[in-house]
């Protein structure tokens, strides 16, 4: 299953569009990135999943085909919007109680529970909160919902590195705790590293790369050499992009496994997420292999075999 | 890890093929929370407006009273008079309390939609179960309701206020009298003054929509309010029934007239008394003169329609004064809906 397909999608505010031509399928059972440059259609992409918005062209699908802001997508999709927007002068457990009758299912124990682990006031107004708790509230709020995915957009672009660290492991908790699927956008590239399981990289409102992170990086790797012979391999290799020194440059080159002869006097090394997705950011040209989308089940047989 | 975790996943509420909507009445609990402090502004308002009213009102009723009753030869009676004609000024006849619906409508409606979206909780409100244009509708309808039967309240306080320059058959002691038509009395009395303030909520709540602050939609909401009263009082309001024609010469005080004018032989002679023939005038000149040194109009009348002169006046009866009012809060709750459908398809249409 999809919990987010998207066939052609574009949306166009005025004469600017900010998504185009995007298509993209996000599996089940990951913590999916969406990392691009500001404009790079990262909100408008996620906006149009939660049915905030609707499409100029093409068709966005969610949770296995359904349309997007239909009733059963809302009731399976948890959105925490960029800087969690709360009603500041209602407190916590009002927030709570909103939340709890504005949805089919809402777990309240779940709820308190959760904030109390993380000691935040329940009778304190909402707008009294760190800005760490009202994120960490917004996605309280989310998770007790139950939602078959949980969709995050820039969920620590206002945090301190603590509350990064610690709303991300709220979420990574509540993946394996709940299965539930987790569809975030973020410029934060080091703490995707620790958390994403899935990546796709938005550049001037399309899709330039999109695949499972492992898969990805055994697609590519570094070579590191010296620099005169940077031009030569450079036509001969797929070469994604190249940082050039005085004396000696690095390749990230695409790979089909790790049986490509290495030139000598060059070293191969793998690649880590953070350096992949900047190379990718800084060629907004280059297109990367992205293996067709597998289900879940797929990926149970897979595990168990 | 992740494909593992998914074996152990806990049971989740069972999916029904139909998922049925979450349920209407959750949102009264959220709508009070949120608008509380809204209404209970309006309420103080109100509250103390009616107060105001009634200890107004009770002087003005006895000064009523006192101004019928006393012996028309007393010296005191023509002080208990003027007295009471002067606490006309108390309510400015009655323009003061016009602003009352625009206020509500205003602050409330227009607050609704436009403080979700200039603070972003938009994106939290619309993205839950209960749905979006739901969600706009129940806010809107409920709202509606509430300021409504307030405003529907109040107004039957004002009925009562004004009720002694409605009474008719006192012209004989120079009271004031005013027409149920008037414009400053016409709307805040009856159905009409609920209407207006459901009007002015509905435009209150598109504003909000559409210009998305609410501080802007405040003030369009307070021109557009203007401009719709404005028509409807100056150039609507006559139309609602054709007009009676009559030819007598002593229409009621409380009639709303629109023109005068005198026939002869069926036809059109002139309109008013200054456009009289000369020559009627001077075989007139010889009537018997009123108590300022001039012919008083029923004299003139009458040797007018000695020399074949009918009168003819358009007015509307101040028996009408009840169709006047269905007809108007009619066309207003019609509009009102029209305004909130509006509001809600716009939201359903486009939301971010």
């Amino acid at each position: 299953m999809n919990v987010i397909e998207a066939n052609a999608l574009g949306k166009r505010y005025g004469s600017t569009w900010a998504l185009r031509e995007c298509t993209l399928a996000i599996p089940d059972g990951h913590v999916a990135a969406l990392v691009g440059p500001n404009g790079a259609g990262k909100t408008t992409l996620l906006n149009l999943a939660v049915g905030l918005t609707d499409p100029t062209a093409g068709t966005v699908a969610v949770l296995g085909g359904t349309r997007a802001g239909s009733a059963a997508a809302l009731d399976g999709i948890a959105f925490v919007a960029q800087d969690a927007p709360l009603y500041k002068n209602l407190s916590v457990v009002d927030m709570l109680h909103l939340t709890c009758n504005l949805n089919r299912h809402f777990d309240q124990r779940y709820a308190e529970a959760r904030l109390g682990e993380l000691a935040i006031p329940l009778k304190r107004k909402a707008g009294k909160l760190s800005g760490g708790q009202q994120a960490q509230l917004a996605l309280t709020l989310a998770l007790a919902r139950r939602p078959r995915l949980l969709v995050l957009d820039e969920p620590m672009a206002m945090l301190d590195p603590l509350a990064r660290h610690d709303f991300m492991a709220g979420v990574m908790t509540a993946m394996a705790e709940e299965g539930v699927s987790v569809v975030l956008s973020s410029h934060v590239l080091a703490e995707l590293e620790r958390v994403a399981d899935y990546l796709i990289v938005l550049s001037g409102g399309s899709v330039q790369m999109a695949g499972e992170v492992d898969d990805l990086l055994a697609r590519h790797r570094v070579l590191t050499g010296p620099a005169a012979e940077a031009d030569r391999f450079a036509e001969r290799l797929g070469v994604v992009h190249a940082w050039r020194g005085e004396a000696q440059a690095h390749l990230l080159i695409r790979t089909n496994g790790s049986t490509d002869p290495v030139p000598p006097g060059w070293e191969t090394h793998p690649v880590s997420l953070e350096e992949l997705t900047l190379a990718y950011l800084r060629e907004p040209g280059a297109r990367g292999a992205a293996r067709p989308a597998r289900g879940r089940d797929a990926e149970l047989s897979e595990v168990t075999k | 890890m992740t494909a593992l975790s998914t074996l152990t996943v806990p049971a989740r509420p069972e999916e029904d093929a139909s998922l049925r909507p979450v349920p209407w009445r959750r949102m009264a609990w959220v709508i009070w929370r949120q608008h509380r402090i809204a209404l209970g502004g309006v309420a103080v308002a109100l509250g103390a407006l009616a107060v105001y009213v009634w200890i107004v009102g009770l002087q003005l009723h006895h000064a009523y009273v006192a101004a019928t009753t006393c012996n028309p030869a007393s010296s005191t009676c023509a002080d208990l008079i003027t007295n009471f004609n002067f606490m006309n000024h108390v309510l400015v006849g009655g323009y003061t309390l016009q602003l009352v619906p625009p206020l509500i409508g205003a602050f409330v409606g227009a607050a609704v939609l436009a403080r979700e979206l200039e603070t972003g909780t938009f994106r939290y409100a619309w993205t839950q179960g209960f749905g979006r244009w739901r969600w706009t509708l129940a806010k809107l309808v409920a709202l509606a309701v509430v300021v409504t039967a307030a405003a529907g309240a109040i107004s039957v306080l004002f009925s009562w206020y004004y009720q002694p320059y409605l009474a008719t058959g006192h012209q004989s002691l120079a009271l004031s009298e005013e027409s149920p038509f008037s414009s400053a009395l016409f709307d805040l009395r009856g159905v009409a003054f609920a209407a207006w303030t459901l009007v002015a909520f509905a435009i209150g709540g598109l504003a909000g929509m559409l210009i998305r602050r609410v501080v802007p939609a405040i003030v369009a909401t307070l021109a557009a309010y203007a401009g719709l009263a404005l028509v409807a009082a100056n150039l609507l309001r006559e139309h609602y029934l054709t007009p009676l024609l009559t030819s007598n010469v002593n229409v009621p005080g409380s009639a709303w007239i629109f023109s005068q004018w005198w026939t002869k032989g069926g036809k059109f002679a002139f309109s008013g008394w200054r456009d009289a023939p000369h020559g009627l005038v001077q075989l007139c000149a010889s009537v018997p003169v009123g108590p300022l040194g001039k012919p008083s109009q029923g004299t003139l009348a009458q040797c007018f329609a000695q020399h074949g002169y009918t009168q003819l006046t358009s007015y509307q009866p101040a028996s009408r004064f009840w169709p006047f009012q269905w007809i108007e809060g009619g066309w207003l709750l019609a509009l009102s809906m029209l305004l909130i459908a509006v509001t809600v398809w716009v939201v359903r249409r486009r939301a971010a």
